[in-house]
């Protein structure tokens, strides 16, 4: 499906999710990169050394006992790939952080659609953190609380 | 007559490499690019790179641009001719090109040739219409104009240049009808098929684009599907609306320079066409010509700026600059090189090298 959609399937997101007793604990990130390209950003700007790969061409390996959920890959993975899931929150809700480049940015408490993987609305999200600093390099990293049922469907968002 | 060392033609990601390398080894080179400026093709790529962080991976083209031509006009051995064509090549490596509209003659003891490459067209009826543009025409109106090239856009072929300059169109805020791909499954990354299609732009595999609607400019297109040998199949036809069509079906080396210094070429389809013969230093058949970047193997920008440095220093370590380091150095950017193009990805330009 995935190479003739671009879609991913909801088994291969699960398969990229840390155990059950890790995701109670605490923001941890989830690296869509199914597919082996010659890159490595993830590995070299994960501070906590949390991902790794032998060869430039393997797919990122997530320890996911050492990332901190942090969101430093979220900005620089060029294929926009990486999403920090937040299972903590309680009352139904998850935060999800992903990467944003379209312009106007959502600010603070903006309740924008919720997009999932064809661009179809899936529902509506709450922006909890906007984060666009220059470090960022024009890659924001925006964090969304959304239902806990669209953990897979989420992927953007829509600023209208 | 005017010398120089060494000749770089076509001032891309691979002539800046090369030009880098081997200044570094002390030898004095001229760069020649018939832009205004330096850069190639870096100057509309506003995406982050793919790759390893030793060729600025994470580092948007736009930026990258701008590091190396900082580097090159801080080095006082590097001669940038800017506005300049290079028209011919001949035997005794007698350069000839115009600058400012006047005709003009070097020689140089090696050249890099580093001319890149054109887009291919596709055929189908009325694709002469105003509206129907290559993508790169629609990079450079964008990302270097700032210009929207229209309003609703048809992009034709899913590689990894049709995924982004979709990305590129949404970005600027022109909408996307959907992407037709000819070929079974997306050519490009996955990774940026997922970002485009996460916006909402479909992407229709087995399809290609019949006709291009419209009397004086594109109002939109006719859409059908293919079998297995991209025939396309009576009775699917169906309508789509939109005022652009943008083509990304494919690259095609700009190897006349090439051919003309004597060089031989072959036709190698997984390397994008007529391709140079050359040595794992990026020598030609040619003496003293090297190639690097699309010209010599279309492939991604990380790939044209190693192979410009080790163009660059084979160049400089043939003119007498062999000290041990220099080929060290070599050395270790065809291993990077090998390592880049060892994965799945890198198949068909491991195929395509085996057949030259």
């Amino acid at each position: 499906m995935l190479e003739k959609t671009g879609i991913a399937t909801k088994e291969m997101f699960e398969k990229m999710l840390p155990s059950a007793e890790r995701r109670k604990r605490g923001p941890y990130v989830v690296i869509e990169c199914y597919e082996q390209i010659p890159c490595n950003p993830c590995v070299t700007s994960c501070a906590a050394h949390a991902v790794t790969m032998k060869d430039i061409n393997d797919l990122p390996k997530c320890n996911h006992d050492v990332c901190t959920g942090c969101t430093l890959c979220v900005s620089i993975c060029p294929g926009l790939a990486c999403f920090v899931i937040d299972e903590t929150v309680g009352n139904g809700k998850i935060k999800i952080t992903l990467p944003y480049e379209m312009s106007p940015l959502p600010e603070k408490g903006n309740v924008v659609d919720a997009l999932g993987r064809d661009g179809s609305v899936v529902g509506k999200a709450e922006v909890v953190r906007v984060n666009s600093g220059k470090k960022l390099d024009r890659t924001s990293v925006i964090t969304v609380l959304v239902d806990d049922d669209l953990i897979y469907d989420v992927r953007s968002i829509a600023v209208r | 007559m005017k010398f120089s060392d060494i000749l770089i033609v076509g001032g891309g990601p691979a002539g800046m490499s090369a030009a880098l390398a081997a200044a570094d080894e002390g030898v004095r080179i001229t760069i020649m690019d018939r832009w205004d400026e330096l850069g190639g093709q870096l100057i509309k790529q506003t995406h982050r790179f793919f790759g390893s962080e030793k060729e600025h991976a994470g580092t948007r083209g736009i930026e990258i641009v701008k590091i190396l031509r900082e580097d090159i006009a801080k080095n006082p051995l590097i001669e940038v001719k800017c506005n300049t064509d290079v028209l011919g090549i001949y035997s005794d490596r007698v350069i000839a090109y115009e600058e400012d509209r006047l005709y003009h003659r070097m020689t140089a003891d090696k050249i890099i040739i580093c001319t890149g490459a054109a887009e291919k067209m596709l055929q189908f009826e009325n694709n002469d219409l105003p509206g129907v543009y290559g993508a790169g025409a629609v990079q450079t109106l964008m990302n270097v104009y700032g210009i929207q090239p229209g309003q609703k856009v048809l992009m034709i072929g899913a590689g990894n240049i049709g995924l982004i300059v979709t990305y590129q169109l949404l970005q600027a805020g022109v909408d996307v009808a959907a992407i037709v791909e000819a070929a079974p499954v997306i050519g490009g990354y996955k990774v940026h098929a997922s970002k485009v299609r996460r916006l909402g732009v479909p992407i229709y595999t087995k399809t290609t684009v019949k006709t291009a609607l419209g009397d004086k400019y594109v109002t939109g297109a006719v859409l059908a599907d293919v079998d297995d040998k991209f025939e396309i199949i009576p009775g699917t036809e169906r309508e789509i609306e939109v005022d652009t069509i943008c083509l990304s079906v494919g690259l095609a080396p700009l190897g006349e320079l090439i051919s003309q210094a004597g060089a031989e070429i072959r036709y190698i389809p997984q390397l994008g066409g007529f391709i140079p013969k050359r040595s794992e230093s990026m020598e030609t058949s040619a003496p003293g010509i090297y190639v690097a970047g699309d010209v010599s193997c279309i492939e991604e920008a990380t790939a044209a700026m190693i192979e410009g440095s080790i163009a660059g220093l084979s160049a400089a370590i043939a003119t007498g600059m062999n000290r041990p380091e220099a080929i060290e150095k070599r050395d270790e950017y065809i291993e990077e090189l090998r390592v880049l193009r060892s994965g799945n990805t890198g198949k068909k330009i491991r195929d395509g090298l085996a057949m030259l």
